[in-house]
């Protein structure tokens, strides 16, 4: 058994120690009150196509290769590969038998900001709402009102394929109790509205965390390795550092960081590659100030 | 400890193949090819955002030399130049080299079609290369692993 297994097991039972003991209410799915998602009003459904795409959706819950007029149809079925064995994306089309057309607004919201399904059952974190915990309410309003105007598909997606312990629900309780936050990941210039947009999205709505930051053998962030690097969950190569003290694009200004995010060209004439180019044609539809931020704020995380 | 020392006599096999770095294996020629492909893409670049005026010649010759090296890339892929030198061509490549070789055909196909009609000006430039970077992209997606 290898050093790394072993860490894992014993992290494992602490969990499950921790859950099923005395602190059982500790870990158990926790939602909103209902009044967070209260009086929201008429959803604004441009700015929920704009939340849409800077949060990814397609990428995940599109069917694998769908061709550019199908990404709107979020069939599911994309097999998402991690150490804990294999995801596969639901359907989230408004069918209301197959996809997720009967849900309420809170339910939907619960399970993107909080991991918790419309069951109250505890999801998998690889649906990034440890991100999307940071999403406003008005966000998950708008996006809401935009996924019901998708066109509906009737496909079931396979069940995941993992291994035990992680194919017991319960557990996630530990991972939340350990991870879920909605705090800021690092501390930046809060009183500019630019650092704020792009602390929103990079830390949020666009999870570029999710990639870029490494974990540590339960699945959680590295302390104080806020978008180092981390290796391919696909296998082999590795997911580059975007902070300042990248050897690649430590020397790239915010406008070629922009730039690379809207074209997919970096300043040497490389160009885009691997799971970024999704990521990449997704921060293409957005309103270039979007792009501006995002670039500011990665220009002024702390070098590593 | 097997297991450290396996990993000590990869890292040490590692070091012995960057050593020596010959100018002539495929790995070098295929990273030197799409250099020459990247330097092209970013004389048109230049002129497409207004950094540089609009040449006719310079786009005619940036074209040619996407078309004529991805012509030629492909081939330089032989069965044991799958790892060393820092390659970052992945392992997917020599399981699908089919689709890998459609890929380089897409983008000499494209880079010809717009060499024949020649885009006149900036925003010409501009629409050019919006096309020619999806066929980048594309295979950059399958078959390219950054190592850093
Ligand atoms: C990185 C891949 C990924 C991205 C990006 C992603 N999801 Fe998901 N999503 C998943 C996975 C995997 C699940 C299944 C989780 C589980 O079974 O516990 C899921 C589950 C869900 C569910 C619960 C569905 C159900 O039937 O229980 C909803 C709702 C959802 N996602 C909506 C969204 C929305 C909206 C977005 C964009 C803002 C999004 N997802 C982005 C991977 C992703
Ligand atoms: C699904 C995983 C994933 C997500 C999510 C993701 N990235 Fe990436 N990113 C990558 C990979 C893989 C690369 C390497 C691309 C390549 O091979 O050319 C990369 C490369 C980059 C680069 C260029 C770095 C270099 O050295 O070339 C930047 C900048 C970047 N990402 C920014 C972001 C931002 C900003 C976000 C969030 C909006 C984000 N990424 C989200 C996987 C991801
Ligand atoms: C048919 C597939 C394919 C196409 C099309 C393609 N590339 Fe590449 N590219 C690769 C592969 C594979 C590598 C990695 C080669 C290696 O490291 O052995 C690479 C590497 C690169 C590099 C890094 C070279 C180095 O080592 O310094 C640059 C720059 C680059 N490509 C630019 C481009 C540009 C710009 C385009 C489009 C105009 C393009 N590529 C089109 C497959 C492709």
């Amino acid at each position: 058994m290898g050093r790394h297994t072993r860490k894992l097991i014993s992290g494992v039972i602490l969990m499950a120690l921790a859950g099923a003991g005395a602190a059982w209410w500790l870990t158990k799915p926790r939602a909103w009150d209902a009044a967070h998602w209260e009086g929201l009003g008429e959803p604004d459904l441009a700015n929920g196509e704009q939340v849409f795409w800077a949060g990814g959706c397609a990428s995940c819950h599109a069917a694998p290769g769908a061709p550019d007029d199908q990404r709107l149809v979020l069939a599911g079925g994309r097999a998402l590969k991690s150490p804990f064995g294999t995801f596969h994306a639901p359907n989230i089309s408004p069918d209301e038998t197959a996809g997720i057309g009967d849900w309420t607004l809170a339910e939907f919201g619960n399970a993107i900001t909080r991991g918790v399904g419309k069951d109250g059952e505890h999801l998998y974190p690889s649906f990034p709402y440890g991100s999307y915990a940071r999403l406003t309410a008005k966000d998950v309003n708008d996006l809401w009102g935009y996924l019901q105007t998708l066109p509906k598909s009737a496909n079931v997606a396979p069940p995941h394929d993992l291994s035990f312990p992680y194919n017991i629900r319960l557990a996630l309780g530990g991972w939340k109790l350990l991870f879920l936050t909605d705090e800021p990941r690092v501390a930046v210039n809060n009183a500019d509205a630019k650092l704020a947009r792009g602390q929103y999205l990079v830390e949020g709505l666009g999870h570029c965390g999710e990639c870029h930051t490494p974990r540590n053998t339960l699945g959680g962030f590295e302390p104080g390795m806020w978008l180092a690097g981390a290796p391919n969950p696909e296998g082999q190569g590795r997911i580059p550092d975007i902070t300042p003290a990248s050897k690649s694009i430590g020397s790239w200004s915010a406008s070629d960081i922009a730039s690379y995010l809207e074209t997919g060209f970096t300043p040497d004439f490389d160009t885009v590659g691997g799971l970024m180019v999704e990521v990449q044609k997704n921060m293409a539809r957005l309103p270039p100030s979007d792009r501006e931020a995002i670039a500011a704020y990665l220009k002024a995380l702390p070098a590593r | 400890m097997k297991m450290r020392v396996l990993v000590l006599a990869a890292v040490i096999a590692g070091v012995g193949v960057t050593a020596v770095t010959a100018a002539g294996e495929p790995q070098a020629v295929r990273q030197q090819l799409m250099k020459k492909v990247g330097e092209a893409a970013g004389a048109l670049n230049g002129i497409a955002k207004g950094q540089k005026p609009y040449d006719a010649e310079i786009v005619k010759a940036s074209l040619s030399t996407i078309s004529e090296t991805v012509k030629i890339f492909p081939n330089h892929f032989p069965p044991g130049s799958e790892t060393g030198m820092e390659t970052e061509a992945s392992p997917k490549i020599w399981q699908n080299m089919e689709d890998f070789k459609a890929k380089a055909a897409k983008l000499g196909g494209d880079a010809e079609k717009i060499l024949a009609e020649l885009p006149a000006d900036q925003a010409g430039v501009g629409a050019a290369l919006g096309i020619l970077g999806k066929d980048c992209a594309s295979c950059h997606e399958s078959y390219r692993l950054k190592n850093d």
